[in-house]
Order: C-alpha cells, then structure tokens, then sequence
C-alpha cells in the first residue's frame, strides 16, 4: 500500500473522468450520464483525498508520499509531495469540486459536457499545484490552471464574458511570465528546481530580492492583492456560478500557498525585507474594498470585493512569520474556501430565478424562501467571522499575530472587521428583509434537494471549525513551527 | 449539572428553532420556558452553594483553539461574580420566556422567537462563565447577534432591520475596542486565560508602551481598550445610539436584553478585570466620568420623550451610567448589587410597559394613552412598584444599590468622586421626574387615544401578570435582602472572595447624615412636584418648553447625536466607497492598467499601419534613418 502512487492517483483521477466524458457522445441524451461520471469521479478524488488524511502523519514536517521520476534528465523531475501546509489545500479542492457539479443543474444550460470536462481538469491541475516539489512542475500546473477558468468565463459566462475573460488572462499572465524567468534562474544560480533540495541548499541573498518580487507578481495578481485585483470583481460577475465557485474558493488560494511554500520558504531574508510592503498593500486592501463592497449594487461584485478584502487579511496573516498568523491564514483561506463558495452559491440559487443580481430586485423574500434565507443567513454571519464560524478563528489569529508584530497595522486591519459587519449585513437586509416591493418575486420556490444539499455541505464545515479548529490546527501545526524556526535560522543567521 | 444551566437554553433553541414547526408553536413554547426555568433552578443551587459553602470550580469543557502558544478553551468559570450573573440571566430570561407565551400570541412567528430568546441565554451564559477573554468575546458577540435578531424581528419593518444593523454595527465598533484589547493582553502576557494574565498584572504595572505614536502605560491602555468594549455593549455616551433605537424589538426582548442582562455585560466585564483596573488609576476615573456622563445625559433626554419604551431605555442607559461610575470608584460589589436590582425592577417597568402596549394595541406615544389605571389595575399596581424601586423610594431595592454607589462615591475623596456624588443626586431626582412622568401621564389624566375605545383596553392575561408579580417581588425585597451579601462585611469578607479585587479595601466610614438623606428626599419630594406638573397643571411643561425652545429641541433629539453620527460617519463611509470603486479602481488602475494598455496597443497598431503605405521612398528614408542611427551608435561608443 505505501507504494501505491496516492497524489498522482488524486492528480489524475479527474482528468481520465474528464477523458472518459471526451469520448461520450455530447447528445442531450447523454447529459445525466456525463454528470453521473464526472460526479462519481469527484467523489472517488474527494474519499481518496480524505484517506489520504487519515494516513498523513501530523508529527512531522517533512514531505510525505513522495513521488519522483525522472522527467527530463537532470533538468525537470516530475516530484510530488505533501507536508501539513499543502494536505488541507488539497481536501478543500476535492471536497468543492464534486459540489460544483452537483450545483451545475441549476446553471448550466448548454454544452454542459464540456462544462464538466473543464471543471475536471481543472480540478487535476489544482491539486497538482498543492502537491508539486519541483518548481518547473509547479508553474505547469499553476498556468495550466488558467486556462479552464479562462474557458469557463469566456464559454459560459454573462454578456460582457469576452472582456473579463481577457483581463482575467491578462493580469495573471503578466505576472506568471516574471516568475518562469525566476525559475529558469533559480535553475542557474542552484543547479536544481527541486523543492526539498532547494530548501536545504538555500539560495544565495544576493538574488533573493529579484527572485521574491518575480515571484510576488505572480501570486500578488492570483491572490488579488491591491492594486491588482480588478480583475477579480469582473470575472466573478461574468463567470457561471460554479465557475465564480472554483474561482474563489481554489484558485485564490494557489497564491496563499505559494507565499508560504515558496516567498518564505525559498527567499526568508527578502521576505523579511519586503514585509512591510505586504502589510501596506494588505491593509490597503482590507480597507479599500471593503468601503468598496458597501456601495456595490450587484451581489457578485459585492462578495467579490470581499473576497479581496478576505485575502488581504490573508496575505497580513502569512507575513506576520508567527505561529499564529500562519494558522490564522491557512484557516481564513480554508474558511473562505467553504464562504466564498456559498455565498455564490446563495447568489447562484436567486439568480437562476430571478435572472438579476442587482441587490435592489430583491427585498422581503424571507417568508417566501425562508430555507434559503436561514442558510444565506448563516454565511453571511461566517464572512463577517462571528465567533462559533470558521471565520471568526482565522481572522482573530491573524490580528492577533500582527498585533504583535506592528500595532497599527492591526489596528487598521480591526477596522476592516467592522465594515465588514456593515456592508454584509446590509446587503442581507435589503436582499432579503423588508417588505415585499417586486411581486414577481412571489414566484420564487425555496431550495430545491441539491441546493439545499449542497448548502449544508457548506454549512456543516463551517459552524464544525467555528467551534472545534483543532482537526485543522493540528494537521498544519508541525509544519508551520518547522517552517518558522527554519525561515528564524536563515534570517538571523544571515 | 452546572455544565447543564449553559446547555439547556441551547437544546431548547435548537429543539424550538429547527423543530418549531414539526411541533407545533404552543409545545415549542412550553419546551423552551421549561428547559430555561430549570436551568434557572440550576443556578439558584449554584449560588446557594457558592454563599454557604464558598463553592469554587473551574469546568473545562473542550478545547477551542490551540495555536502555538495560544491555549483557549470553552469553559465554565464559577465563582461568586458568575454565580450572580447565571442567577440574574437565567431567572430574568425564564420570566420573560413565560411572558412571551402570552406577549406573541399574536405573532406567526412564535417557534422562531422562543428560539431566538434561549440561544440568547445561551450565549449571555457563555459570556459571564468564561475563564477566559476569547470565550468571553464568543458570549459578546453572540448575544450581539441575537439581539440583532430580535430587533429586527419583526422584518417588514423597515426600521426595525435598520436598527438591528445599528446595533450591530456600533456594538462592532466596541468589540474592535475590546479585541485590541485581548490582542493586547496576549501581547504582554502570551495568554488569555483570566487567572493566569490576572497573576501577571503586577509584572506590568510600571511598562510603557508606543501605540499609535502616543507612549502610554501598558496597564492604561489595556483598561481602556477594554472599556471601548463595554461601553459599546453597555450603551454608554457616545457608543449609546444603538439602544432606543433598539427598542424596535418586541417589548419582552428589550426586557430581557435591553435591560436586565446584556446591556449590564459591560459593567460584568469591568468587575470581572478588576484585577487589572484597580492598577489604573486613569482608566477608573475615565469610567466615572463616561458613567456620570451618560447617566445625566440620558435621564435629560428620558424627560422629553413620548415613546413609552424609549423613555425606558433611556433611563435603562442611565442606570447603566451609574454601574459604571460605581466601578470607576472602586466599588465593584456595589455596581453589581445595582445590577442585581435593577434586573429585577427594569425587567418589570419593561414587562409592565408591554402589558400597556398590548391593551393599546400597539400604541406606544405616551400622549395617546391616560386614565386607565382602573382599567389596568394590576399593571398599574406592578408598574408603580417598579417605579418606587427605580427611583429609589426608600425601602425599596433600588434605594439601597442606588444610594450605595452616590455614596461610595462621596467616600472615595478625590475630585471625581465628589462630582460624581454631586451628579448622582441631580439625576436621580431627574430619574424620578421623568418615571413618574411616565406613570402619570399613561394612566392618569384623561383618556386621549383616539383609535381605539376605553372600554376595548384590557387588562393583560395571567400568563403575562404572573411574571411581572415575581419581578415585583424581587423589585421589592432584593435590595434588603442580599444588602449584606453583595456591599456588607459579610460579603467582602466571605462571599466575593478572589472574584473581586479591592487594591485598598473600601471604605467603611459612613457620610455625613445630611448627605445619606439627601437623595432619598428628593425622590420623595419629586412625586408631588411631577403629580402637579403632569396631572394639576399640564400646562406649564409645554409653556416651559415653549420657553426654552432651543433647550427643548436639544433634549428631544437626543442631543442630535444620530445626526452628527450620519454626517461624520455614514455618508462620509459611502461617499469613500463610491470614490475608491468609481474612481481609484476604474478609473485609475483599470484605465491605466488593462484598458489603458489594451488602448495603448491599439494605438501603436493603428500608427504602425501607417508605416505600410506602399512608397518605397518612405521605406528608403526610414532605412536610412536606422542605418544612421546604428553607425552613430557604433562610432560614438
């Protein structure tokens, strides 16, 4: 069994479903078998991936179930791996996959085996991206990923899909080509590419600053951070709802892991020197969109914006360099992995309804779908991190952890939280409170089955971290601590 | 069975709320007063153990979170001050639970009230039996949350929502005070855990620290940050606006949280650190003065009011004013012994201003009620009771809490202590103007509502009545009855023990006898004078008003606080909002960013085409031009 190849079975899985789905004809016929396969290939990558939990040993910080083969001779070896940073990244992406495809019924209207095979390769690629240890495989993975979504948008997405899938393309290639000649340079100066043996070569400081900021351009438009992030609001409001799912809830968080797996992991005394410019464009973005959020008129661009502004507490957390903040983030990306995917979810449900996601359609529709407005209710409550959700143990550890490190940037980023409440709630209220104004909305059924199965999916995570984080904590806290001490020992000892 | 008091209100929350409608409304009714009336039975044994047998225990239930050096566990804290707390919440929320059968019978939406009202138990539970300030912060925003709930309850109401998020969002901005301040603590002292960052206190006391550019002391700045939080929670001025407004939830939820128990937790979390602030000298005497402060204020905007409940509210932040400056003289067990009463007789002036709503039905302007007290014999009975004991009439339970804190104030000798004496009798006897104002004009007087007959007002069933007679008793006796135990000898000798931290132990000197009989004159003395100003002559307050218009207006906006709110903080935040979207990110980064540089190209293309015009002479002369420029190039390097 220990030889068994678990994180390529995981990488590949998807992508035979996706094969699979290729060579069956795309009649209309067809459609419920399509789902059916590709739902039942999620499900085997999602029960593989939670066995591969049970497995994973929580006591160390070295790279388990490693796979290695020689790819190109001595230049590129196809390396996989997982530590306690990249395992829960993992079961994020394979436990929303499968709840796309369950959500697609409701949205998707045509071409849905495509659709589907997008989604599962997309899924092959993320998960390669979580557990690559060779950098060349990584920057594979992590372009490749591009281009479903990219598909996803400009196929599937609204009326103005061409634009926004363009300027999705294009502010994340731009950074994606710095950090190829990064890596092509790390190549030069270390002899390698390979991850584990990059850690413990280290890389001289003299090209550390370059490296970070090639580096940092990349994940900064992934993440978004300010002022890169004007992509993201369009894409969600263009693309599909399973689509803006995906989006939010895995995509953003290939740039979290990337700063923890390769800014502090590859270059610690840059890191250490850039800090504050990470703060500065955290705590930017914290309170730029989140005044931003309070004036949206269309729900998706709203929850987009407050995505950024999740992020940015994100990023805060990561560069904070403590146990805390580290945890913290790690928590806030699963905890917005699970909200995020909801609340699109929630915006998804009214849309295939009403056909608007402009905020002022809607109003007093709590006595006419009152399932809904308990469950939108609850997410709601998670993004504004209410204690006893998952993500209020995020956001306090974050703050927590910049507290110590810079007294005002905590304080700023604090204020974050109380706008937050403000345009959340807000939306909420005129969503869904009030007095019934639009009659049409008096059509509206309630969740149906899957919506409502998929929403508690959602749920139970959510409210079940919220007051016991510890399966969580526990499965990073090794690897977090190893990573600090060893990021401490490079910073002072150089 | 004491982790029982915390989990029944949750299990009839949950039974009432996910199973309301399977069950039906009248047995989630009865299930959720039940299982919150033993665990209020629960917690009277608690306490009786903890007076006679100086009971004591720290329960850890589970873990929350551990992370690094970050340990914080869901717990449950029992000594003298949770005791009390659990005492009050339990039988308070039990009553108002009772209350509410008869109060929404009305109402479709009963399973969903009752479910709303035990987790708010629930989690005001959660709040006073932490040992520690992260599960104590879970408490503070979980009874937060459900007092967002239920006032807006009623969610047609536009104003109803909008004073739900109003008061979600100012108490955020107090919890933004108090996570510094618990970001703080762990800051200094690596844990959260009361009895361990309580033992460290005086390793700090002589530490300064840089925040903000200011250097301040670390022990300063942590009482104040903390006190953000309470002043949030406990409506003191300039955090206060939320409460009146939230008197847009049914009445028995303003009883219950607006007044006898989640408005107080602030005054629980300033008693509950009195380790550390008895070290602040500066954060005590800020504390009287934001107490007094509010204290006079709101008691002069409760005399011009007309909304029945809103002039309670007002006088709820009033007494709320007097805990606090109760605390900031040092006399924690006496703010708590005002605690302790003023549930019982504020929860009854509430419950008893319901049962005049519900015979109105849903009249609330005080000017549309009058001559009804033979009509509504037991209300009025009850909701005099409550008055005598608010302004407290002497005997009363009131009387001994309230005339307790001026006093303690008078002995505490420094400037602030005399001010905050001096204010204190001013404002009870504004207190006792504007309650029995109250009193006189909603059921003295002649009858003056128009939309309904006298003869259609009707006295409120049992199950409304029963409860308000039980707090009536306690508005009655409390005060004489545990005097002993919360501000005598007996009790700061045995009772408190370690829940309460004197630095140097209260004074036992008593005041002169002018100044003990000062207040307790005027309160008697204001019966008459309001009798003649609201029933004899009616007149002569709108002619006082009329008088003194600028005065008037003043007092009748609440001194225009929401106004000024709005135009230094709301429209401002949107106006950001709209300029930070429409012209920071489209404007600036979208039009130099992706559009610009997609225009830019097409520009460069739309020159370069012109390049191909087909002459050869052009292509020869920019040739010639290049091969010029590169041998110019060659020879100059």
């Amino acid at each position: 069994m220990i030889n068994f190849p678990i994180l390529s079975s995981l990488i590949l899985l998807p992508s035979i479903g996706a094969l699979f789905l290729f060579f069956t004809g795309s009649n209309k016929e067809n459609s419920i078998t399509v789902k059916y396969v590709s739902l039942f290939t999620s499900l085997v990558n999602f029960f593989l991936s939670v066995y591969l939990w049970i497995l994973f040993d929580q006591s160390t910080s070295e790279f388990q179930f490693i796979e290695d083969k020689i790819w190109i001779e001595g230049f590129i070896n196809y390396k996989v791996g997982i530590d306690g940073i990249s395992i829960l990244f993992i079961i994020l992406t394979t436990f929303i996959t499968p709840l796309c495809i369950i959500s697609v019924n409701n949205s998707i209207k045509n071409r849905l085996r495509e659709f589907l095979i997008a989604v599962l390769i997309m899924e092959s690629f993320m998960i390669g991206v979580f557990c690559s240890l060779d950098l060349v495989v990584f920057y594979l993975f992590f372009e490749a990923g591009l281009i479903p979504m990219f598909l996803i948008i400009g196929i599937w997405g609204g009326s103005k899909r061409v634009y926004s899938a363009f300027k999705f393309f294009l502010f994340t290639l731009l950074g994606s080509v710095l950090m190829l000649v990064a890596i092509i340079s790390i190549y030069w100066i270390s002899g390698t590419t390979d991850v584990v043996q990059l850690y413990e070569l280290g890389i001289d400081v003299k090209y550390q600053n370059l490296l970070w900021l090639a580096f940092f351009s990349s994940f900064a438009v992934k993440t978004p951070m300010w002022p890169v992030h004007t992509w993201l609001p369009d894409a969600h409001v263009e693309a599909p709802t399973a689509g803006s799912v995906l989006l939010a809830a895995i995509l953003l968080k290939m740039a979290g892991y990337g700063f923890i797996r390769f800014s502090l992991g590859l270059f610690p005394v840059a890191s250490e020197i850039f800090t504050p410019l990470i703060y500065f464009l955290s705590v930017i973005a914290i309170i730029f969109t989140s005044f931003i959020a309070l004036m949206q008129e269309d729900m998706k661009k709203l929850i987009a914006y407050s995505s950024v502004a999740h992020m940015g507490f994100v990023t805060l957390g990561i560069f904070t360099i403590q146990q805390q903040g580290i945890e913290g983030s790690i928590i806030q990306m699963i905890s917005h992995g699970l909200v995020s995917a909801a609340l699109f979810l929630c915006v998804g449900v009214v849309y295939d309804r009403m056909h608007s996601r402009l905020i002022e359609t809607y109003g007093g529709i709590v006595s006419i779908i009152p399932k809904y407005s308990v469950l939108f209710m609850l997410f709601t409550l998670a993004a504004l991190g209410l204690p006893g959700t998952s993500g209020f143990v995020g956001e306090f550890l974050i703050l927590m952890a910049a507290f110590k490190d810079n007294f005002l940037v905590a304080v700023i980023a604090s204020l974050g939280v109380i706008i937050g409440a403000a345009y959340m709630l807000w939306l909420y209220k005129r969503v869904v409170f009030g007095k019934l104004v639009n009659s049409d909305l008096k059509q509206m059924v309630d969740l149906n089955k899957s919506e409502l199965f998929i929403l508690s999916c959602l749920a139970i995570p959510t409210l079940f971290f919220g007051f016991y984080p510890e399966p969580l904590i526990n499965t990073i806290e090794v690897s977090i601590g190893d990573l600090i001490k060893v990021y401490n020992m490079n910073v002072t000892g150089n | 069975m004491e982790i029982s008091i915390i989990a029944l209100p949750l299990v009839a929350s949950i039974i009432s709320g996910f199973f309301g409608k399977l069950i039906g409304d009248r047995i989630s009714e009865i299930v959720t007063s039940l299982l919150v009336t033993i665990s209020a039975i629960f917690s009277a044994l608690v306490l009786y153990e903890v007076i006679v047998n100086q009971y004591q225990d720290n329960i850890i239930i589970a873990t929350w979170i551990s992370s690094g050096s970050l340990d914080v566990n869901w717990s449950m804290k029992i000594d003298a001050l949770s005791a009390i707390m659990l005492v009050v919440v339990t039988s308070v929320s039990s009553l108002v639970h009772i209350y509410s059968i008869g109060y929404m019978s009305h109402d479709p939406h009963k399973p969903r009230f009752m479910a709303y009202l035990s987790l708010f138990t629930f989690a005001m539970l959660m709040l006073v039996t932490s040992d520690n300030f992260i599960q104590l912060f879970f408490g503070w925003e979980g009874v937060g949350l459900c007092s967002y709930f239920l006032i807006g309850f009623w969610f047609k109401k536009d104003t109803a929502n909008t004073a739900a998020i109003k008061a979600f969002i100012v108490n955020r901005v107090g919890d933004f005070g108090f996570a510094l301040g618990i970001f703080l603590i762990f800051y200094l002292f690596g844990t959260v855990n009361y009895s361990e960052v309580f033992d460290l206190i005086p390793t700090i006391i002589d530490k300064n620290l840089i925040f903000l550019g200011i250097e301040v002391k670390a022990i300063d700045l942590i009482c104040l940050l903390l006190f953000v939080g309470a002043m949030g929670k406990s409506a003191q001025i300039l955090l206060h606006t939320w409460l009146p407004d939230a008197m847009e939830g049914p009445t028995p939820v303003s009883a219950l949280i607006h007044a006898a128990t989640m408005v107080t937790a602030g005054v629980f979390l300033v008693v509950r650190c009195s380790p550390i602030y008895e070290y602040s000298e500066l954060a005590l005497n800020v504390i009287t003065v934001i107490g007094m402060a509010t204290a006079f204020f709101a008691a002069t905007v409760a005399l011009v009011q007309t909304d029945i409940k809103k002039i309670i509210a007002y006088s709820t932040c009033s007494q709320l004013g007097y805990m606090f400056f109760a605390t900031g003289v040092g006399a924690y067990n006496v703010a708590m012994f005002h605690l302790f009463t003023h549930a019982f007789f504020k929860a009854l002036l509430f419950l008893g201003s319901g049962s005049v709503i519900h015979a109105f039905k849903d009249e609330q302007n005080i000017n549309n009620m009058g001559g009804v007290w033979k009509k509504l014999p037991y209300t009025y009975g009850l909701m005099i009771i409550g008055t005598l004991a608010l302004t407290g009439f002497p005997f009363l339970s009131g009387f001994y809490s309230k005339d307790a804190i001026i006093e303690f104030a008078y002995l505490r000798g420094n400037t602030v202590g005399y001010y905050a004496a001096g204010i204190g009798i001013f404002t009870a006897f504004l207190t006792s103007i504007y309650s029995w104002r109250l009193i006189f004009k909603t059921f003295h007087g002649e009858y003056k509502n128009k939309d309904i007959k006298i003869e259609e007002t009707h006295e409120s069933p049992f199950v409304m009545i029963i409860p308000l007679i039980l707090l009536a008793v306690g508005a009655i006796f409390a005060g004489y009855t545990f005097k002993e135990l919360f501000i005598g000898y007996e009790g700061i000798n045995n009772f408190w023990q370690n829940s309460i931290f004197f630095l140097k132990p209260l004074s036992t000197e008593h005041p002169p006898f002018w100044f003990l009989i000062l207040t307790p004159i005027l309160v008697i003395l204001s019966i008459p004078i309001a009798y003649y100003l609201f029933v004899k002559n009616k007149d002569l307050p709108d002619q006082i008003a009329n008088v003194n218009k600028p005065l008037y207006q003043f007092l009748l906006n609440k001194w225009y606080f929401d106004e000024l709110y709005d135009t230094l903080f709301v429209k401002p935040s949107k106006n950001l909002g709209l300029f930070l979207w429409k012209f920071f990110d489209i404007k600036l980064i979208d039009g130099f960013g992706p559009d610009g540089i997609s225009a830019l190209i097409k520009k460069c293309s739309l020159k370069a085409n012109k390049f191909q015009s087909g002459f050869i002479y052009q292509y020869a002369f920019v040739m010639l031009l290049g091969f010029s420029a590169l041998l110019t190039f060659l020879i100059v390097r």
